[in-house]
This record gives structure tokens, C-alpha cells and sequence, in this order.
């Protein structure tokens, strides 16, 4: 019929170029099916084409283009003689290449972003690895804090984490339902949204101040485990209330909505539909924030931290509670800034061992939440 | 004969057992509204505490601060360089070494994590598709986990030698080291708020921009950093008052040097290191021990005042724009 098959760049953005071969000589064009082009040897093949509507004759000599006109000034010889319509126009190449450099410069900034943290991880443990073992996890400081091991600072963390989670938990998660099923879409849900992100960027410091001002000696605690637990809990809020608020709002609006319909109240429907189906994305919230109060020590300098306490118990269930509620304690994330700045004479595997111990517990925490978050991703119902 | 149901005792005990039915239900109405009414003004107080905490930070801190605003020589305190809180003849509390200490180690830290932070952010969120893009997610997550006192630790004792060896310094600890650590630091910050950000900007603007022949970078650089670019700017502003407020880090790493810095290897003084350091030693009821909840409410100005302006950004623009 004819020698010429018009090419078109079919719209559709594929990584490979598509494209699709019309008949021109009809009216409209009309779509006779897609060429396949390999992209080494030039060649294109065109699938069930009859090979009376198109010359077909021309795609056998694609096979023996020279090998220099493959690589480099393709197009010098097209399908119909004609430029190569699928060779890479200038501008398509600097596009490549600029995009190229762009994929390599990124990957690279992400690299020096994680590299350094494995880096530093596997520095820590290298050098804290004389003494890693459970005996250095059980036994108590010793010898002014220059033997021994790290269990009472890490009894005390979990005491201060323990308890104020046990305060922040209840307020953030309430707080988070307040925030995203009572609240309207007001100027005073914005304020109270502002207040939890004003709340969260809260120097630690300060709160560490306003943990003296407020429990220390408004409250008369003392400098006491309750007083910094109390102060960790009014830092670990924000979060708690973010994540749940994340968590109920991917409830679907459907459940309540049935729940409604049956009559219930909106606190009936909260507790037995929206905080059941969310519970697994508030617990990884809460659990995420376990890892940042036990890391945390500017709230604790001055509200129940201390640097040293003798005469602990070591052994039996009395090591297991050697703090009343009213007195200070250790707690390593103190216990390592003291060892690394304020004593003289710690070996080094001791002040590495510490550090090892405490970002090993965040991370572990933290794996755990993670998993605990994919896992429950994956069984989602809806 | 009546049947029984008919007789008049038994009528009477019929009405009885109707009026207490309606009673109880009355009451279980009752009761549930009671409790739904207590519940949700539970609730309600605890939607509130962050606001109520938030006051309250500001007030116990002006409580205290407040004794010395009186004897305070405002001037000095804002505009001169000489803190001397323990002289015995006249103690000089100036704050602007301090706070041009926290500016340039935040400015530091800032011009090293922007860039990386939004770097990677974008390469995670638009170059890096399955497991390799989970892996790297989970990765910045639990780098962000690390404690500030461990990040510190690793200033003082793994940065600290190699600046020394490096740049020649006399002291490791110093603008630079502290840099590095609050920059590295502040990234997973930045690079979570800037994902969430251009996970944000919906996907038929990444569609469109391909129909139209752009290649990836382009589609980043011309379609996602103006769609996004409040969203970025208020990750690094985020960015920013975490790195304005941190600590522990800062306290180890950048030496104890009240002083202006005139280069990177001068070692400098923060407002957050100069509470946490001094904090413990000064008696409490005095006159540098309130100076110092000043300082924690000048950085509490601070922190909030970049915080509202990060909010703003991301709010004010977020009703504007109409996906």
C-alpha cells in the first residue's frame, strides 16, 4: 500500500519507550499494535502487525547497522531511511545524564548519613568489647565507678521510664482522643495542636527546669525518682499523643459509623470499635517512646538523677528495687556523662560498654517496635 | 370469673412493675449519660494538658526567673558579652556570647544536615522503591532513636581526637565538633518531616510532570520542591529548634568557652550546656541560680517562637492550597 509507518511517542511515561505504530493512510490514525525496541542491537520487532499493511521489509536491516552508528550518532538511518526516531535526542541525553548525577549525588548524601551511624555503632561495640557480658550488666558500680558494672544505673532508667510512662501513657493516649474524635475542626483544636507541637519542641533543658520549678519544689518531691519520673512523663506526652492520634485517625470512618448506628455513644463506640482496631499503631507509639525517655538526661540533671549511690543491694530481689520513690537514683544515660566527663580514671571499656548497653536497649526497643508495626501492617484488615 | 391477670392485685403489681421498668430505664439513661458527660470531659482535660503543660513550663519558669528580673541588668543581659556569674566583686551575667554560641553551632549543625537531610529524604522518598526504601526508612528511624548523650559521647571521645589530628586544633571539643554531632543529629528529624512532606504533594502531579517527558531529578527539582517547599521549610525549621534545644550533646562536644567564635576551631558555650553545667553548682535563691531559669526562658522564647513560625508555615499555606 504504502512505505512510510508513522511513528508516535505514545504518551504513557514507561521506563522502556513504548511506542505505537499508526496506519496514516486511513482517516484518523489507527493503532495497529506496539513495536518492541531493544535498545542494544536497534532492532525493533513488530508484534501481530499483518505484513501487508506495513513495510515490514525494513525492520530485518536494523539488525546490521554499524556498530558506530548504534552507539553514538544513532539515528542516521531510521526505518524508512529517515532519522532514527528512537534515538536519544540531545537534550534527552543531557536529561539522562543529569538525572544520572542527581540519583548518584543523592544516594550519596544518604550515604554519609547512615554510613557514620554503622559506623560509630560498630566502633562502640569494638571497643567496649573486653568487657561486654553479663557480668558487667549485673553487677553495680564499683571501686568509685571505675570497675564494676552498670546495674543500678539501668535498674534506675527502668524505674524512670516505668513510671513515666505510667503517667504520660494515659494522658497522651486520652489527649489523642480527645484530638481526634471529640475535637472539631476549630480554631481551638489548632491551638490545642499547636500546644502539642510547641510542647514537643520544648528544649529538654527546660524541661528539666521546669521539672525543679514545678515537682522538685512546688510540689516538694524532692530531687526524687518520682519528681524526674514526673518530668519525663510531661516530655514524653507530645508524642504520645501524636502517635495515637496518627493511630485512631487510620480507623476507618465506616466503624464508628456503624457502631453510631447501633445506638452506641460516642465513648461505647471509642472503647469497644476505634481503640481495639488501633491499639497496635498506639502501642508502637508508646513504645518508641520508651526509647526516647530512657535515652534522655538534660530533664533529669536536676530533678532526681544522681551521679553515684552506694551501698545498693547486688544480689537477690532487693537488687531489683534498690530506689524508694523518694530519693534519687542512677540512671545510665547520667551515668555514662558522668563516666565520660566527671570521673578520672575509667577505662575505657567500661565508658564504651556503657554506651554500647544503653543504644543497644534503644535500638533493641525500637526493632521491637518496628516489627510490632510492620506486623501488624501486614494483618490489617482494612 | 376473672382471669387472674385481670384482678386487681395483680393490675397493681402490673403498673408497679411498669413504673419501675421506666424508672430504671430513666436511670440507666441516666447513668449512661452521666458517665459518657464524666468520660468526655476526662478526655477533654487530657486534650487540654498540652496546652495546660505548656503554660504551665512557662509559668513555673517565670516564677523562679521572676526574682531576679528586679536586680537583672537587662542591657548586660541581652548585649554584652561578659558571663561571670561567680565573681565575688561584681558578677556579670551577659548572654550574647551564649547565644551567638547556640546560633552558630545550630548554623553550623543546619548547613550540614539541610541539605543531606533533604538530599536523602528525596532520594528515599522518589529514587528507591521496596525493600531497599524500607530498609533506609528504618535505618534514619532508628539512627534518629539514638540518645543525645550517646551522640555526645561520640563527640567527646571518637570526633574530638580525629579534629585534633585533622585540623591541627588544640582542643578537639570545639564550633566544629559540635557542628558535626547536632548536624548528624538533627538529620533523621529532617529527613522524616521532608518525606512526609513530598509524600504529601499527590501523586498526578508526579504523573503529569511524566506525561509531559520530565525525567525523575526534573520532576523533583521543578514539580515536588515548589509543591512541597513549605512542608521542607518547616522540617528544617523543626530542624532547627531541636538543634537550638539539645543539650546534652552540645555540653560535651563544643569545649567551655564563653567568647564569640572568630573560626570553626574555637570552642564555644550554648545556652542549654551553660544551665545543665551550672545549674548544679549554683545555691539555689540566688542570683545567678534565677539568671539561669532566665536563660531557660530565653531559650524557651527562643524554641517556641520558631516553632509557631514552622507551624504557620505548614498551616497558613496548607488552606491555600487546594488538593
Amino acid at each position: 500500500m504504502h512505505g512510510i509507518i508513522d511513528v508516535c511517542l505514545d504518551v504513557e511515561p514507561v521506563s522502556q519507550p513504548a511506542w505505537s505504530v499508526f496506519r496514516p493512510s486511513v482517516g484518523r490514525p489507527w493503532f495497529i499494535g506496539h513495536v518492541k525496541v531493544n535498545s542494544e542491537c536497534r532492532r525493533a520487532t513488530v508484534p501481530t502487525v499483518p505484513q501487508s499493511t506495513i513495510a515490514a521489509s525494513e525492520t530485518p536491516e536494523r539488525h546490521d547497522l554499524p556498530a558506530t552508528t548504534a552507539a553514538g550518532g544513532l539515528g542516521e538511518v531510521g526505518l524508512a531511511g529517515t532519522r532514527n526516531p528512537f534515538a536519544a535526542s540531545p537534550l534527552e541525553r543531557r536529561k539522562n545524564a543529569k538525572e544520572a548525577i542527581a540519583r548518584v549525588v543523592l544516594a550519596l548524601f544518604t550515604f554519609v548519613l547512615i554510613a557514620p551511624v554503622l559506623a560509630i555503632l560498630v566502633y562502640l561495640v569494638v571497643k567496649a568489647w573486653p568487657v561486654l557480658g553479663l557480668s558487667f550488666i549485673l553487677e553495680n558500680p564499683a571501686n568509685r565507678m571505675t570497675a564494676g558494672g552498670i546495674w543500678a544505673p539501668l535498674v534506675g532508667t527502668f524505674f524512670l521510664v516505668v513510671i513515666s510512662l505510667a503517667i504520660a501513657a494515659p494522658i497522651g493516649i486520652l489527649g489523642g482522643v480527645y484530638l481526634n474524635e471529640y475535637a472539631g475542626n476549630n480554631w481551638r483544636t489548632r491551638v490545642v495542636a499547636l500546644g502539642v507541637t510547641n510542647l514537643a519542641g520544648v528544649p529538654s533543658i527546660v524541661h528539666g527546669l521546669f521539672g525543679v520549678g514545678a515537682f522538685v519544689l512546688f510540689a516538694g518531691m524532692g530531687e526524687s525518682v518520682l519528681a524526674a519520673s514526673c518530668t519525663l512523663a510531661v516530655m514524653s506526652l507530645p508524642v504520645i499523643i501524636t502517635s495515637t492520634r496518627e493511630a485512631l485517625n487510620s480507623v476507618p470512618m465506616a466503624f464508628r459509623e456503624a457502631c453510631w448506628n447501633m445506638g452506641a455513644t460516642r465513648w461505647q463506640t471509642i472503647r469497644t470499635i476505634v481503640l481495639p482496631n488501633s491499639i497496635g499503631g498506639i502501642l508502637t507509639g508508646v513504645i518508641f517512646e520508651v526509647t526516647r525517655a530512657a535515652g534522655e538526661t538534660a530533664p533529669i540533671l536536676f530533678t532526681g538523677a544522681v551521679f553515684f549511690k552506694g551501698g545498693l543491694k547486688e544480689h537477690g530481689l532487693a537488687s531489683f528495687f534498690p530506689y524508694s520513690l523518694n530519693e534519687g537514683c542512677m540512671a545510665l544515660s547520667m551515668h555514662l556523662y558522668t563516666l565520660a566527663t566527671q570521673v578520672v580514671g575509667v577505662s575505657e571499656p567500661i565508658q564504651y560498654g556503657t554506651a554500647v548497653v544503653l543504644i543497644g536497649l534503644t535500638l533493641a526497643v525500637n526493632s521491637v517496635s518496628i516489627g510490632l508495626r510492620g506486623y501488624l501492617r501486614s494483618r490489617k484488615k482494612w | 370469673m376473672k382471669a387472674a391477670s385481670q384482678t386487681r392485685p395483680w393490675r397493681a403489681a402490673q403498673r408497679l412493675a411498669r413504673v419501675a421498668s421506666e424508672i430504671g430505664t430513666n436511670l440507666r439513661r441516666l447513668v449512661i449519660g452521666r458517665t459518657e458527660w464524666a468520660i468526655e470531659s476526662v478526655i477533654r482535660l487530657c486534650g487540654w494538658s498540652a496546652i495546660l503543660f505548656v503554660f504551665s513550663i512557662f509559668g513555673f519558669i517565670l516564677l523562679i526567673a521572676a526574682n531576679a528580673f528586679g536586680t537583672l541588668d537587662w542591657r548586660e543581659f541581652f548585649f554584652s558579652t561578659e558571663w561571670q556569674p561567680d565573681s565575688v566583686v561584681k558578677p556579670h551575667y551577659g548572654t550574647l556570647a551564649l547565644l551567638v554560641g547556640t546560633l552558630s553551632v545550630t548554623g553550623l549543625a543546619m548547613a550540614l544536615a539541610a541539605p543531606l537531610g533533604l538530599g536523602a529524604a528525596v532520594f528515599i522518598s522518589e529514587f528507591c522503591h521496596g525493600k531497599v526504601k524500607e530498609t533506609l526508612k528504618v535505618l534514619v528511624e532508628l539512627s534518629a532513636a539514638i540518645p543525645s548523650v550517646v551522640w555526645g559521647f561520640v563527640g567527646y571521645m571518637v570526633v574530638a581526637p580525629l579534629v585534633i589530628r585533622f585540623t591541627g586544633a588544640p582542643v578537639g571539643v570545639n564550633l566544629l565538633n559540635g557542628g558535626l554531632i547536632l548536624g548528624l543529629m538533627s538529620v533523621p528529624i529532617i529527613v522524616s518531616m521532608s518525606e512526609d512532606a513530598l509524600r504529601a504533594v499527590p501523586d498526578a502531579y508526579r504523573e503529569a510532570a511524566v506525561s509531559l517527558g520530565a525525567s525523575r531529578w526534573e520532576i523533583v527539582y521543578r514539580v515536588l520542591f515548589p509543591a512541597a517547599k513549605n512542608g521542607l521549610l518547616a522540617a528544617v525549621l523543626l530542624g532547627v529548634g531541636r538543634a537550638i534545644g539539645e543539650t546534652m550533646a552540645v555540653l560535651m562536644c563544643t569545649g567551655h568557652a564563653v567568647k564569640i567564635p572568630h573560626s570553626l576551631l574555637d570552642p564555644v558555650r550554648t545556652l542549654t550546656a551553660t544551665i545543665a553545667s551550672e545549674l548544679g553548682e549554683s545555691p539555689a535563691g540566688e542570683m545567678h541560680y534565677w539568671v539561669l531559669f532566665t536563660i531557660g526562658l530565653e531559650l524557651f522564647a527562643l524554641t517556641f517562637a520558631v516553632n509557631v513560625v514552622a507551624d504557620l508555615v505548614v498551616k497558613g499555606i496548607r488552606s491555600a492550597r487546594n488538593y
